[in-house]
C-alpha cells in the first residue's frame, strides 16, 4: 500500500518483535483504570507490560535495556475499538482488512471488532476463523469480529451463536439492522445466555427509520425524508424489556438521542445488564453537517438536532454511555456522489477516533483517565479483550500521542481506502506519535524519532 | 448585489432580488401578449432541458421561453429513455457540460439532486424541480400573478393547502412569500404536514374553515396518486370531503379571494371543477401565462448581457 501523498508517518510491519526489554521513559502516564495520570514509564518484556508507575526508571533506564524518550507525550493503553466495518470480503474496493489495519494503526487503534454484515455475512464459523487468519498474516492491530445474531442479518433465525463463539466471535449482532421482531429478539437474548454471550444491538424501530435524515426543521427544509429521534428510545425501551424478562447481557450501540441516555440510565440504576456506547458524529456533530446535500453526513442513525447531541455529551460524562466507537464505515465514491436519498449510509472513523475524541477533554467533560475508559478500557472489558488496560502481564497494547498537535482533518491524507469522512476539514488537536501492539512499534509518526530503539 | 450564478431556491434570496425578477417578467408579459413574440436576446445561447422526471407542462414553458429569447433549445427527457437512476446524473451532467450549453434547466425527483449537479458544471443551472425541495419558478411566477391582481404581496394572508409535506412547490412559495412579507398558512391532515412545518414561519392548520378564514389567497397542492390511498389519507372521497376546495369552503375566505393551483389539477380530489374553472376567482390559467414571462426573466437574468444586474439597486 503507498502512503497518501502528505506522509506523516511510517507504517512499520516487517520489524520484528523486540526480543528484550523496552522501557518508555519520561510519558505522562494514563491509567484509566486507576484513573490517574501522572509522569512516568513502562517497561515493556516480551510483548507484555512488564512493569509501569510513576517511580519507575525516574533517574534515567537502566543501562542495557533499549529504551525511548517519551519526551513528555501521553502514553495510554491503545484504542479497542469495537465496531469496525471493512470490505473484505465483498467489497474489497472500499477497504480491506490490511487497509484498515493500517488505518487503525494511525489512529492509534489496537484493537478493532469487526462488524459482520459483509458479503457473505458472518453467520458462519468460517468467516470468523478466516478473520483471526487474515489478522495473523497483516500483523497490524489486532483484529476480532463479531457473530452474526441472525442467518443473513435477516432478523428472523438465530444464527449459530454458540459454534461462532467457539471459533472466537467476541460478541454478536446484526450490524446496523435493528431486529424488529420481539420474539426473535427474546429468543436470541435466552440462547445467548447459555453460552454467556453478548449481544450487540443498534436500537431502531426498523418500521419508523426509513427516512434519510432526523426529521425535523433541518429535513423539511431540505425536502428529505425523515426519521423521528423517538424510533431510537422505543428501541431501546422493547430491549431493556427483554433483557429484564431473560436476565440476558446487551449492549446496544450508537447512542444517539437524549432520551436513551435517560432510559438506559435508569434501566443501569435497576441493575440491568445493560451498556452502551456512542460514536464521535454523535457527540461532534448534529443536523447542520448535512446542510446543502453533504452525503458524507448521511449516517446510521442519521445526525442528530443539537439537544441530543449535547446530551450524548452528557451521557459520556456522568457514565451513562460506557465506551466510543469509531463506526467505520467506508464507502466509494459512487455510494456517495449521487443525490443524498440515493447516497449510502456511513463514515470512516479510524484515524480519527482519537482527535475527535479528544475534544471531549479540551472541552472540559473529561478527564483524560476517563476518555480512555471509553475508549480503551471499557469496550475491553465488554467484550471480554485482553487489551486495553495497564496492568502488569497485560499485552503492551499502547498509544503514544501528543494531546495538543493541531491540525486539520483533510480527506487525501487519509490512509483508509475511501475518504468519506464526516469531519472532513475540521481543525482538531491531538496527534498519535505512535502505536504500539504487543510491544512491537507498528506505526511512528514523521515527527517522532526515537533515538535508540530495537529497530 | 451578489451575482446569482444558478437558480436553485427560492431560500436566501433577497427581497430585491426577488422584485427585480418579477419587474423584469412584467416586460414579457406584454410582449408575450403582441404578435411578435420574438426579442433575440439570448441569440448565440444554448439551453438543454434535462428532466429526469416527466414533466410537460414545465418543461414546454421553459421551452417556450427560451425561443422567445432566440436561444438554441435542447430538450432531454432523461425519464423515458433507458438511464438509471444516480450514478449516471454526474455522467449525464459532465457529458453535457462539455458541450459547453449556457444553462441546464434541470428537474429531479430526488431532494438535492440540482444542487448536486451545479457543483460539477460550469454552466448555469436553473432548478426546475427537485424532489420535495424547491421549484423557484413555480414561487416566482405565483407571485407575480398575485402582484398583478393585488399590487403588493406585503401583508397579504396566503393559505397553502394540501400535501405539504411531498410539496416543492409549497416550500419554494413559503419561502417567498415570507421574504416578501406575506403570512402564510399551511392548511392540511397533520399526515401529510412535515414535522416542525411551523418553524419555517407559518400557521399550521387542519381543516379548512380555520384554514381559510379571511385568507385572500388560497393555493392549492396536487395530491400524488400514489398517496391518495390509505397511506397518508384513507380515501379520496374523504379527502375531498374534508379538504377539497369547493365554494362551500371558500364562504370563510375574504370574497375576492384568488384561488390558484400549480397544476395539472385532480378535479374532485384537491378541488372542484365549478371554483377551478370560476373566472372571477380563479387564476390557474394566468399562473401558466406568467409562468413563461417569469422564466423568460430568469434565463436573461442569469445568461443574457445584462445578467448580474437584477436588483442592483439594491
Amino acid at each position: 500500500m503507498s502512503a497518501p501523498a502528505a506522509t506523516r508517518g511510517h507504517i512499520l510491519r516487517g520489524v520484528a518483535p523486540h526480543a528484550g526489554s523496552t522501557a518508555y521513559i519520561n510519558a505522562r502516564i494514563v491509567d484509566p483504570t486507576a484513573d490517574s495520570e501522572y509522569a512516568g514509564a513502562i517497561l515493556i518484556s516480551d510483548g507484555k507490560i512488564a512493569d509501569f508507575g510513576p517511580n519507575l526508571f525516574a533517574s534515567g533506564a537502566p543501562y542495557g535495556i533499549a529504551s525511548v524518550d517519551c519526551r513528555g507525550l501521553f502514553l495510554a493503553p491503545g484504542l479497542v475499538d469495537a465496531r469496525v466495518h471493512t470490505g473484505e470480503p465483498g467489497e474489497e474496493h472500499k477497504e480491506t482488512l490490511e487497509s484498515a489495519g493500517i488505518a487503525a494503526s494511525v489512529g492509534g487503534i489496537t484493537s478493532m471488532v469487526l462488524l459482520p454484515d459483509n458479503e457473505p455475512p458472518f453467520d458462519d464459523a468460517s468467516l470468523i476463523e478466516f478473520v483471526a487468519r487474515r489478522a495473523r498474516q497483516i500483523k497490524l492491530a489486532n483484529m476480532y469480529a463479531y457473530g452474526a445474531l441472525t442467518v443473513g442479518l435477516e432478523g428472523k433465525e438465530l444464527a449459530e451463536i454458540g459454534l461462532m463463539a467457539e471459533a472466537g466471535a467476541v460478541a454478536f449482532t446484526d450490524a446496523d439492522h435493528a431486529v424488529g421482531n420481539a420474539q426473535v429478539m427474546r429468543r436470541a437474548l435466552y440462547y445467548a445466555k447459555g453460552f454467556d454471550a453478548l449481544i450487540v444491538h443498534l436500537p431502531q424501530e426498523p418500521t419508523l427509520s426509513g427516512g434519510n435524515m432526523t426529521s425535523g426543521i433541518m429535513a423539511t427544509r431540505l425536502g428529505l425524508s425523515g426519521n423521528p429521534p423517538l424510533a431510537e428510545v422505543m428501541m431501546v425501551e422493547r430491549d431493556i424489556r427483554l433483557v429484564e424478562m431473560t436476565g440476558g447481557r446487551m449492549h446496544l450501540a450508537k447512542i444517539s438521542t437524549a432520551e436513551s441516555v435517560r432510559v438506559i440510565a435508569a434501566a443501569k440504576a435497576r441493575g440491568l445488564r445493560i451498556t452502551c456506547d456512542t460514536a464521535p458524529p454523535y457527540f461532534a456533530l448534529n443536523d447542520l453537517a448535512v446542510g446543502d446535500y453533504r452525503t458524507f453526513g448521511k449516517l446510521v442513525p442519521p445526525l442528530r438536532a443539537e439537544a441530543d447531541r449535547a446530551a450524548v455529551v452528557e451521557g459520556l460524562r456522568t457514565g451513562v454511555i460506557d465506551a466510543i466507537v469509531s463506526d467505520h464505515r467506508p464507502q466509494d465514491q459512487d455510494s456517495k456522489r449521487v443525490p443524498f436519498a440515493q447516497a449510502e449510509p456511513g463514515g470512516i472513523g479510524l484515524e480519527t477516533l482519537l482527535p475527535v475524541s479528544l475534544e471531549l477533554v479540551h472541552n472540559g467533560h473529561l478527564s483524560l483517565p476517563q476518555l480512555f475508559q471509553r475508549l480503551s478500557s471499557a469496550p475491553a472489558r465488554l467484550l471480554g479483550l485482553p487489551g486495553g488496560k495497564l496492568a502488569k502481564g497485560a499485552p503492551a497494547d499502547l498509544v503514544l500521542f501528543d494531546a495538543n498537535y493541531a491540525w486539520r482533518i483533510d480527506r487525501p491524507d487519509f490512509w483508509s481506502k475511501t475518504k468519506n469522512s464526516p469531519f472532513d476539514e475540521r481543525p482538531v488537536q491531538g496527534q498519535v506519535m505512535a502505536t504500539i501492539v504487543g510491544g512491537r512499534t507498528i506505526y511512528r509518526h514523521a515527527e517522532f524519532a526515537p533515538v535508540a530503539e530495537g529497530a | 448585489m451578489p451575482r446569482l450564478p444558478h437558480l436553485l431556491g427560492i431560500e436566501g434570496l433577497s427581497p430585491e432580488t426577488i422584485s427585480g425578477l418579477l419587474d423584469l417578467s412584467e416586460n414579457y408579459i406584454d410582449q408575450n401578449r403582441s404578435l411578435d413574440k420574438r426579442r433575440d436576446l439570448l441569440s448565440g445561447r444554448t439551453v438543454i432541458n434535462l428532466f429526469f422526471e416527466n414533466s410537460t407542462r414545465t418543461r414546454t414553458s421553459f421551452e417556450v421561453a427560451a425561443k422567445r429569447l432566440g436561444a438554441d433549445v435542447i430538450n432531454m427527457d432523461v425519464a423515458t429513455s433507458s438511464v438509471r437512476k444516480g450514478e449516471t446524473l454526474l455522467d449525464t451532467a459532465m457529458t453535457l457540460n462539455a458541450m459547453r450549453p449556457d444553462a441546464i434547466v434541470v428537474r429531479h425527483s430526488e431532494s438535492g439532486a440540482v444542487n448536486l449537479l451545479s457543483q460539477k458544471v460550469n454552466c448555469t443551472v436553473i432548478n426546475a424541480g427537485d424532489g420535495q425541495h424547491e421549484h423557484p419558478t413555480q414561487a416566482l411566477l405565483d407571485a407575480l400573478t398575485i402582484r398583478r391582481r393585488r399590487g403588493s404581496l406585503e401583508g397579504l394572508l396566503v393559505a397553502i393547502c394540501g400535501d405539504v409535506m411531498h410539496s416543492r412547490v409549497a416550500r419554494s412559495n413559503i419561502h417567498l412569500l415570507l421574504i416578501m412579507g406575506a403570512r402564510v398558512r399551511v392548511v392540511g391532515p397533520p399526515t401529510l404536514m412535515p414535522t416542525d412545518v411551523d418553524r419555517m414561519g407559518v400557521e399550521v392548520h387542519y381543516n379548512m374553515r380555520t384554514g381559510l378564514k379571511d385568507v385572500d389567497i388560497v393555493m392549492m397542492l396536487r395530491l400524488q396518486t400514489e398517496r391518495m390511498q390509505g397511506s397518508f389519507v384513507p380515501s379520496i372521497s374523504e379527502y375531498f370531503r374534508f379538504f377539497g376546495l369547493d365554494h362551500e369552503k371558500l364562504k370563510v375566505a375574504k370574497p375576492d379571494a384568488l384561488i390558484m393551483h400549480p397544476g395539472p389539477m385532480n378535479r374532485g380530489v384537491e378541488i372542484d371543477s365549478e371554483v377551478a374553472d370560476d373566472l372571477d376567482r380563479s387564476v390557474i390559467h394566468e399562473q401558466v401565462e406568467i409562468g413563461v414571462a417569469v422564466r423568460m426573466a430568469c434565463l436573461e437574468a442569469l445568461i443574457g448581457d445584462r445578467r448580474n444586474t437584477i436588483g442592483a439597486a439594491a
